[in-house]
């Protein structure tokens, strides 16, 4: 089977005053139709891997790879106009949270519509048939009503599925998905999970996502990669997390206070130097 | 019989028309961890707010140490003895004070005498040294700014720490050693802990007994122990629980 998404040998930096910043430093995988999770703690590069896929870099950074390329597309080489178009289309993200992330005077249904047209010749009263369906996709109730509502008139829980439905309107074919429900409550978490879940399995996408959370990740995924400064020190499949080989990957399996476990003081993570060479 | 160091007596706090707490009662026993846990806009946070009179209490009593507090007004006394961790370091320090500067203004407020000391012993005690001292918050990672936040308590040797979710705006590891900190400090100067979390996980291992709350109401009181065990008797508990537990696909879980 060709891999939707061949990512050979990444590598991001921003130069800064102070020297070149490397951000990300040599990632390679390949992504089918599968839903891959990235994991690391804050500075570790994995939200920046998922910016350039997306290309949404920042201009003045500097991206290289050997290979990176979707569906047979070179996204280095391509135009900003080839880029613009698949951005949207055939590759979409969702972003942390979404108090920032939606337009706040445009309306949610507005901005829904905003992604169709952009990318297909479709009439007024069609588009909106389809933002609303979209709406009811992503199980909010009234989607009418929500439709004409503003970002700031929503809960969190709310307007992350609105973003979820934006982005899944042009049916993309991949789903960058940034820590997608870190602002949110648990409770809350969860069902836009099952909902980005049930969306994503029966549209047949291949799914990045991106989080700090490892049993999450591990939960929701198929396949994990865990990155540390910037390069990938494990990759392993969610289901054989327990078995995981690399300090890293056990320290972060370990730091976290678990209901039932009853550990003074939680073990802490012992950095090595040697793990970012 | 009152033992208890903070009780709250059937406290309500109105914003305009909206009760963000209607009638919410507890009690914290000296040297204990008392936590509080609910989703966003069940009134956690409000609760410690009006303990440390942040928030305007309309009825309702609120005793510290047996001295009975009205209002939002707290003598210096009060905040000498009860300090406060708020969740976010990056809203909690001032951007272009040094940590020296920060550190110095509680002792400065209160007319502490031996501030040279007392900055380089707390800098220490939250294990940072003293090469922190001279920087800047923006020079700092998350971590190592929530420490500067719990030395800036700690600095005035309180006996009460009200902590807002101290722990939420940080990385899984980091987290771990910010807990770790706050047991340590809590354990060497026998303090009083009121702590806030949406995090079941967190409160659990740091509480000894926990209040759930819901619609600005206490739902349900428990004991860690009860909540490890499964003893819950509301459907919201158990709910929370359920969540915590992390993402489980549905027909998969067997």
């Amino acid at each position: 089977m060709k891999p939707l998404l061949t990512v050979d040998d990444l590598k991001v930096s921003f130069p800064t005053r102070t020297g070149l910043i490397e951000a990300v430093r040599g990632v390679s995988f390949t992504l089918g139709r599968e839903r891959l999770g990235i994991v690391g703690e804050s500075g570790s590069g994995k939200s920046q891997t998922g910016r350039a896929i997306m290309g949404l870099t920042p201009a003045h950074a500097q991206v290289t790879a050997k290979t990176l390329s979707f569906e047979g597309i070179d996204l280095l080489s391509a135009s900003p106009r080839v880029r613009r178009d698949l951005r949207g289309k055939r590759i979409a993200m969702i972003l942390q949270d979404p108090k920032y992330s939606l337009n706040p005077v445009m309306s949610i249904g507005r901005q829904i519509v905003e992604t169709l047209k952009r990318h297909e010749s479709v009439s007024r009263s069609e588009a909106r048939e389809r933002a609303l369906d979209m709406l009811a996709a992503v199980q909010i109730r009234d989607p009418k009503r929500v439709y004409d509502l503003y970002p700031h008139e929503v809960s969190g829980g709310m307007g992350q599925r609105a973003m979820i439905a934006m982005m899944l309107v042009a049916g993309p074919e991949l789903l960058i998905a940034d820590e997608p429900t870190s602002a949110l409550d648990v409770t809350v978490q969860l069902e836009v999970l099952s909902i980005l879940d049930k969306l994503v399995a029966d549209r047949g996408m291949g799914l990045i996502f991106v989080s700090h959370d490892l049993r999450l990740v591990s939960s929701f995924c198929d396949r994990v990669i865990v990155m540390y400064a910037g390069k990938i020190v494990e990759e392993l499949a969610a289901s054989d997390l327990a078995n995981a080989r690399h300090p890293y990957t056990q320290g972060l399996l370990n730091c976290m206070p678990a209901i039932g476990s009853d550990r003074h003081p939680l073990p802490v993570l012992d950095r090595k130097p040697e793990w970012a060479l | 019989m009152t033992t208890a160091t903070v009780t709250v007596e059937n406290l309500v706090v109105t914003y305009d028309e909206f009760k963000a707490l209607d009638d919410v009662s507890i009690d914290v026993a000296p040297g204990e961890s008392f936590g509080l846990v609910g989703e966003s806009g069940s009134g956690k946070s409000t609760l410690l707010r009006a303990v440390a009179g942040l928030a305007p209490v309309t009825s309702g009593k609120i005793r510290v140490h047996d001295r009975v507090l009205t209002g939002n007004r707290r003598d210096k006394a009060f905040y000498r003895d009860v300090q406060m961790v708020f969740q976010d370091p990056y809203g909690s320090l001032h951007p272009r004070q040094t940590i020296d500067r920060q550190l110095l203004e509680p002792l400065a407020i209160h007319g502490v005498a031996d501030g040279e000391r007392r900055i380089l012993k707390a800098l220490d005690e939250v294990g940072l040294g003293s090469g922190f001292r001279f920087r800047y918050p923006h020079q700092l990672s998350g971590g190592q700014r929530q420490r500067i936040a719990i030395a800036r308590a700690l600095i005035l040797e309180p006996s009460i720490l009200l902590l807002d979710e101290p722990t939420s705006a940080l990385d899984a590891s980091v987290q771990a050693e910010v807990l770790n900190l706050l047991e340590q400090v809590r354990r060497d100067r026998k303090l009083t802990f009121i702590m806030v979390s949406h995090d079941l996980g967190v409160v659990t291992h740091m509480c000894d007994r926990l209040a759930v709350m819901q619609n600005g109401r206490v739902v349900e009181r428990l004991s860690s122990a009860d909540l490890v065990a499964g003893r819950i008797g509301e459907e919201y508990t158990r709910n929370l629980m359920i969540a915590s537990k992390g993402f489980q696909r549905k027909g998969a879980a067997a």
